[in-house]
């Protein structure tokens, strides 16, 4: 370590560390703005820059007595734990099978699902498909296309790869079945990998909507994606809306028309959305960075 | 003998047999889209039966090249939208090696973290992010009114001069953090001794950056570049759908979005396939160019 840096050394760590911090600031800055947006009475809200103006959670009152967002909620919860939780088991079910070197045909079966990575229908063959399998307004269109992840597989199988055969082959000479090795040796081995590709499946279930938008039309299967999109684009008439109900959440009108209003209304349904990533992140961003890494090594 | 060559099929066989449900499940859902392809040569529109469809040809195609200049626009508007995002892929990169120069190891840790949180939300809340700040009434109107400065009428999102540039920013804004990760691996596989044996002889910073670095990246941000170039056309559709508006449709509407409102918006679904199909050989064309061009380059295929 040399301690004696030249000058120009020093002006380029210098410019470094702002150019970093400033795009750093750009990534973090929306997400306080929405939050103190969200809290600020209304009409002031897209001028509080550093913090909240006018304190008030009116409009997180007056979203409590919305039956929609809290059904929406408890839509996006479901599918991301019952989405998540069959998409993980059977993909590194399937993972686990295609490392059995004994396999008939274990590369002709291999590439059969890589395939699919590459060449897929589009969108409107997916349509009419789900629509013949009946998955059309059906709560497990959320839920099943996605239980076999390629991509996930892939991520899982250079991992059992890794372990040391002896522990399989052992079982095997004591008479285990398939699924018997899978779900008490090589799943509890598997814990790494098999948390980072929930946490990816998880929070791509979370922010998926072009399914509920393309293939269920009912309201009481929303996700919190797709009522995001609409409160954001009906802003303006929600305010109104919920101006004139305000009573039912025990604010008087004349305070809920200075609080409420179309930017307030935006910015606490983003907040709303983005909580659970928002809480769950920082604590699962190291499993993001070890999937990439190694299908970085991988690749 | 003959047990144990009994015992070697069935084992075989059994992993297959285990197999077929997975193979049967992906058929369904990936495979079987893919008749869906023969629709483009019928005349179905949304409702009809599969059984009531009337066979039309190459009539779907041909409506494709009645509507050429409405093809072109669109393929121009995808094809800007990946070629800025080519230019712009070095950022990426460059990010990394900023990055890895930090020496606090739980700044870095942060800067990673908090850069790479935009790329786990939704494009439907970045729409949110955009909206309330460059809308009208937005961050940006309102500070630049604050400090006495023009506004934009429209707000950026309904600018029709930008869309490319601020659909651009939107991408990097959300993909940079992630997109280093690679590449910072990249950095730390690479072999310290280089880095001294350069500065003993003299090299300052930048010159071992040059010099050691970027060549060791080279290979990684080749195998993305190629990768990036098959998928020249396949732009993707969250991004477009969400903001799209009327202010903007010339520009914002890229192949992807096209599809889906020619089945959509405009039930027109075997052309809408067609296109798609297109797409989709272009594609797989790309991808063995893609192919080629790595192993005479590298020396080794990258599928």
């Amino acid at each position: 370590m040399k301690f004696i840096k030249s000058k120009s050394e020093k002006i380029f760590y210098v410019v470094n560390l702002c150019i970093i911090l400033l795009f750093t600031f750009m990534c973090l800055y929306p997400i306080w703005y929405v939050i103190i947006g969200s809290v600020s009475s209304g009409v002031r809200a897209h001028t509080a820059f550093l913090w909240p103006k006018g304190f008030s959670l009116t409009t997180y009152k007056t979203f409590f007595s919305r039956s929609d967002i809290g059904l929406a909620f408890l839509i996006s919860i479901l599918k991301t734990a019952v989405g998540t939780v069959l998409s993980v088991f059977f993909t590194s079910m399937l993972a686990y099978l295609v490392t059995q070197q004994k396999m008939l045909f274990r590369k002709f079966v291999y590439r059969y699902f890589i395939v699919t990575m590459y060449v897929s229908g589009g969108m409107i063959p997916w349509y009419i498909t789900m629509k013949s399998y009946g998955l059309y307004n059906n709560f497990f269109v959320y839920v099943i296309p996605g239980i076999l992840s390629v991509f996930n597989m892939i991520l899982v199988k250079t991992f059992v790869e890794s372990l040391p055969a002896s522990l399989e082959e052992s079982a095997k000479l004591d008479g285990a079945g398939f699924v018997t090795i899978f779900v008490k040796i090589i799943l509890p081995l598997s814990k790494p990998i098999i948390a980072t590709i929930s946490v990816y499946t998880a929070v791509g279930q979370w922010n998926s909507w072009i399914d509920n938008y393309i293939l269920v039309h009912t309201k009481s299967l929303k996700t919190l994606q797709l009522l995001l999109y609409e409160y954001l684009n009906k802003a303006t008439s929600l305010a109104s809306q919920m101006k004139n109900i305000a009573n039912t959440a025990g604010v008087a009108n004349a305070e809920a028309a200075f609080k409420v209003t179309p930017d307030s209304v935006r910015m606490t349904m983003i907040v709303i959305t983005i909580i659970p990533i928002m809480l769950v992140y920082p604590f699962a961003q190291k499993y993001f960075t070890k999937g990439i890494m190694i299908g970085a090594v991988k690749g | 003998m003959k047990t144990a060559a009994r015992f070697r099929v069935s084992s075989g066989m059994k992993y297959l047999l285990i197999a077929l449900p997975f193979m049967i499940f992906t058929f369904m859902f990936s495979y079987v889209p893919l008749f869906g392809w023969l629709i483009a040569f019928t005349d179905y529109t949304i409702g009809t039966r599969i059984t009531a469809l009337q066979f039309t040809g190459f009539s779907a195609f041909t409506d494709i090249l009645k509507q050429k200049n409405e093809v072109l626009r669109v393929t121009t508007n995808s094809l800007a939208m990946s070629g800025l995002g080519l230019l712009s892929s070095p950022l990426a990169a460059l990010f990394a090696i900023m990055l890895n120069e930090i020496k606090s190891k739980k700044l870095r840790q942060f800067i990673q973290t908090a850069t790479t949180f935009p790329n786990f939300i939704s494009w439907i809340v970045v729409y949110g992010f955009a909206f309330s700040i460059f809308s009208n009434n937005g961050l940006l109107n309102t500070l630049l009114g604050q400090l006495g400065l023009p506004q934009s009428s429209t707000g950026l999102l309904g600018d029709t001069r930008y869309v490319w540039v601020f659909q651009l920013f939107l991408q990097i804004w959300k993909g940079l953090g992630w997109g280093a990760i690679i590449y910072l691996a990249a950095i730390a596989g690479i072999d310290q001794e280089l880095y001294e044996a350069a500065e003993i002889d003299g090299a300052n910073k930048f010159a071992r950056i040059r010099y050691i670095t970027i060549p060791s990246l080279m290979p990684t941000y080749f195998v993305l570049l190629i990768l990036a170039i098959t998928n020249i056309l396949n732009n993707g559709f969250d991004q477009y759908f969400v903001f799209y508006n009327p202010m903007v449709a010339n520009k914002i509407e890229v192949l992807d979005y096209f599809i889906y409102k020619l089945a959509f918006i405009m039930n027109e679904m075997p052309m809408s396939i067609a296109v798609g199909m297109i797409k989709s050989f272009i594609s797989i064309a790309l991808i063995f160019l893609a192919n080629q061009a790595s192993k005479k380059i590298r020396g080794t295929s990258i599928f």
